[in-house]
């Protein structure tokens, strides 16, 4: 797994326009998929929900993406916004780019290509993502033949191979079971084996591991990895588990009412955090190495916003405690803020947030 | 079974139990055991297969030659000789009977097959594209469920001719409906379901979603559809020609014979002409049933139906 070392400068600090592009890539290859101005609204009876809200990131080849949220912070309207799977009456701005090519819009025939070939998803419930009235093998050998016309025995040979790979033991005999015969980490990787059927180069995975026990999830994210340094497909990794993404993303997108509130490595987003968002994520996570007798999680004051009524300028200020509730934050929305290469966090305060007075 | 390394064993899933192997058997397998299981249907399948049997095979199994009259006897009820008895003009009712299944039957199948057919199509177009092209055969769907359909079937097989095939066209024009609104429905509720989804994401087209996605899992709804079909034809048909505005003789069926029966109504030692054809009309409907019941359990692979 490639990681950047923080190497920027802090003084440097520069204020970028959105949408913005980092500066550096985790590796030298242009970005396989690159998301600008990402817009995502939905017209209901009670007003907008502004799903996503001008969202920009890269995702470059063999890295994995970790993209963090609570619900409702836009994570999955974003992936399905890239597939182009997004209900008709969803209003879509913004630029998807695939290979330097703007899928956002493009016609339905293209997208179809695309889907399941360049840009495979994991859903999260696969026992609801598999179709209860085909074997397991049948679905797999499917995904493939709507792509790719190969003769039977060469699909049968290659869902055996896609099994096996996901360490489904007996692949051959499994693949003639139908998905209730599987166990919930199975069926999760028969989803896996599924989705990476194709060799695509972006495999989006929606809370692959959501609906798993723990060591079920340690499991399936062990498979993405070994998929990973099989297929070196770029993974953007969806979870509101910070934990999940601690384990297995490089890069990490902090995502709040559909913006994002901080982008930058593991170890940035994990131990520099600079927006007051993540700052408080991190500490309502319970340790285990911090023993403390009789003091509660800490909490984040406050509701996640609506996303119809979105607080004005930074979406975060109500419940921030670092907030100037009479000046910045309540009235401009935070811009971009590169606080060292590939580390920006969307806060007014970011570089001066250590010193900042803490409002009780 | 096939001995595992310590790796293999390794992987395993946890779920199974030490030393369980995962029993592979083909569809065609599991289909055959699920239907197996449904005693009633089995049995229906055997009636059925009987019934065609010997209806079809009228021409070598009946004991007097079609519509063969003989004035010189007296009609009466079930003997050795004419074992479902004889009616006024002397002809052997089982005899009769056998051929005039031939019509029903095949009114029956082929009424049910195009019905289905025609209901499946519109039906699963109206759910899955939803808009306008569901308003339009919605809509169309409920003008033929409004329409008087037993005068409409007088009036068409009067101008179509009184045979068989008009009797089919009619039928399946005026039956289509009800597997329409059944798919139709079937189709909107598990075009929400996430597998649905997860074909659209893998890449498949509107039409391979609906055929391979959604209609296999309508196939039980659909079936029973089809059986119900059988039967409402076979009645259908039995009606009319009954009320006298069917088939007529020399051509034979369920239907003609019930009608030619009318006299049993008054007469109860007459029972006979009315028990036969109605029996074979009850027993048939009976049978497509049970086994639209079997059916559509077999087909659903997650159904643990027993032998109750």
């Amino acid at each position: 797994m490639t990681q950047i070392d923080p190497t920027g400068d802090p003084e440097t600090n520069r204020i970028l326009e959105p949408p913005f592009v980092p500066a550096v890539a985790p590796s030298d290859a242009p970005p396989v998929l690159s998301v600008r101005g990402l817009s995502v609204e939905f017209p209901t009876d009670d007003g907008v929900v502004r799903a996503v809200d001008d969202l920009s990131f890269d995702v470059f080849p063999n890295e994995t993406l970790g993209i963090v949220g609570e619900s409702g912070s836009g994570k999955s309207v974003t992936s399905l916004a890239i597939l182009g799977l997004l209900p008709k009456q969803a209003r879509v701005r913004g630029e998807v780019r695939f290979r330097g090519d703007n899928i956002l819009g493009a016609k339905e025939n293209t997208l179809r290509e695309l889907r399941g070939d360049r840009i495979a998803m994991i859903f999260q419930d696969a026992l609801a993502a598999l179709n209860p009235v085909f074997t397991v093998g049948n679905q797999i050998a499917e995904s493939i033949a709507v792509h790719h016309d190969l003769p039977k025995r060469e699909l049968e040979a290659r869902v055996v191979e896609l099994l096996d790979m996901v360490g489904i033991s007996q692949p051959a005999q499994r693949a003639k079971q139908y998905p209730h015969e599987f166990s919930g980490g199975m069926r999760q990787r028969a989803m896996i084996a599924m989705s990476i059927a194709n060799d695509p180069d972006v495999l989006i995975a929606d809370e692959p591991t959501t609906a798993l026990d723990v060591t079920i999830q340690a499991q399936v994210l062990d498979v993405l990895e070994r998929i990973q340094t099989r297929t070196r497909s770029a993974i953007m990794l969806i979870t509101h588990d910070l934990g999940v993404v601690a384990g297995v993303a490089a890069r990490v997108i902090v995502m709040y009412a559909g913006r994002q509130a901080e982008l930058g490595t593991v170890d940035e987003i994990f131990y520099e955090p600079k927006h007051p968002y993540t700052r408080g994520l991190l500490a309502s996570l319970p340790r285990v190495d911090r023993r403390v007798v009789n003091e509660r999680l800490h909490r984040i004051e406050g509701q996640p916003p609506s996303l119809i009524f979105v607080p004005s300028g930074c979406a975060f200020h109500p419940r921030c405690p670092y907030a100037d509730l009479q000046g910045l934050c309540v009235s401009e929305r935070p811009p971009s803020v590169e606080l060292s290469v590939g580390h920006c966090s969307d806060c007014h305060f970011a570089a001066t947030l250590d010193e900042r007075p803490v409002r009780p | 079974m096939t001995t595992s390394s310590p790796e293999t064993m390794a992987a395993a899933e946890l779920a199974l139990p030490p030393g369980a192997e995962p029993v592979a058997r083909s569809n065609w397998q599991l289909f055959r055991r699920r239907f197996f299981r449904h005693k009633l249907a089995v049995l229906s399948i055997i009636v059925l297969f009987f019934l065609i049997l010997v209806c079809f095979g009228a021409s070598w199994l009946a004991p007097f030659p079609k519509n063969q009259t003989n004035l010189l006897i007296t009609p009466g009820g079930p003997s050795a000789k004419h074992w479902f008895g004889t009616n006024e003009v002397g002809q052997d009712l089982l005899t009769q009977v056998m051929y005039g299944g031939q019509i029903s039957l095949k009114i029956g199948l082929a009424v049910a097959f195009f019905s289905t057919v025609v209901g499946v199509v519109v039906g699963a177009m109206a759910g899955f594209y939803g808009g306008w092209i569901d308003q339009g055969l919605s809509r169309g769907t409920d003008l033929f469920l409004i329409v008087p359909e037993l005068a409409i079937l007088g009036v068409a097989i009067q101008r179509l001719g009184r045979s068989d095939n008009s009797f089919i066209i009619v039928l399946a024009a005026l039956g289509w409906m009800y597997v329409a609104r059944v798919v139709r429905g079937q189709v909107l509720s598990i075009k929400q379901k996430e597998f649905v989804e997860a074909a659209r994401a893998s890449g498949a087209s509107g039409t391979r979603i609906v055929v391979r996605h959604i209609l296999p899992n309508c196939i039980g709804p659909i079936m029973v559809n089809a059986t119900l079909a059988i039967a409402a034809a076979v009645i259908a048909e039995s009606t009319l020609t009954y009320l006298g505005l069917g088939l007529q003789p020399p051509a034979t069926s369920w239907g003609i014979l019930l009608n030619q029966a009318e006299s049993a109504v008054t007469e109860t030692s007459k029972f006979y002409l009315v028990f036969f054809p109605g029996a074979f009309l009850v027993l048939t409907v009976l049978a497509v049933n049970f086994l639209g019941d079997g059916l559509r359990d077999a087909f659903d692979p997650q159904s643990e139906h027993g032998s109750k």
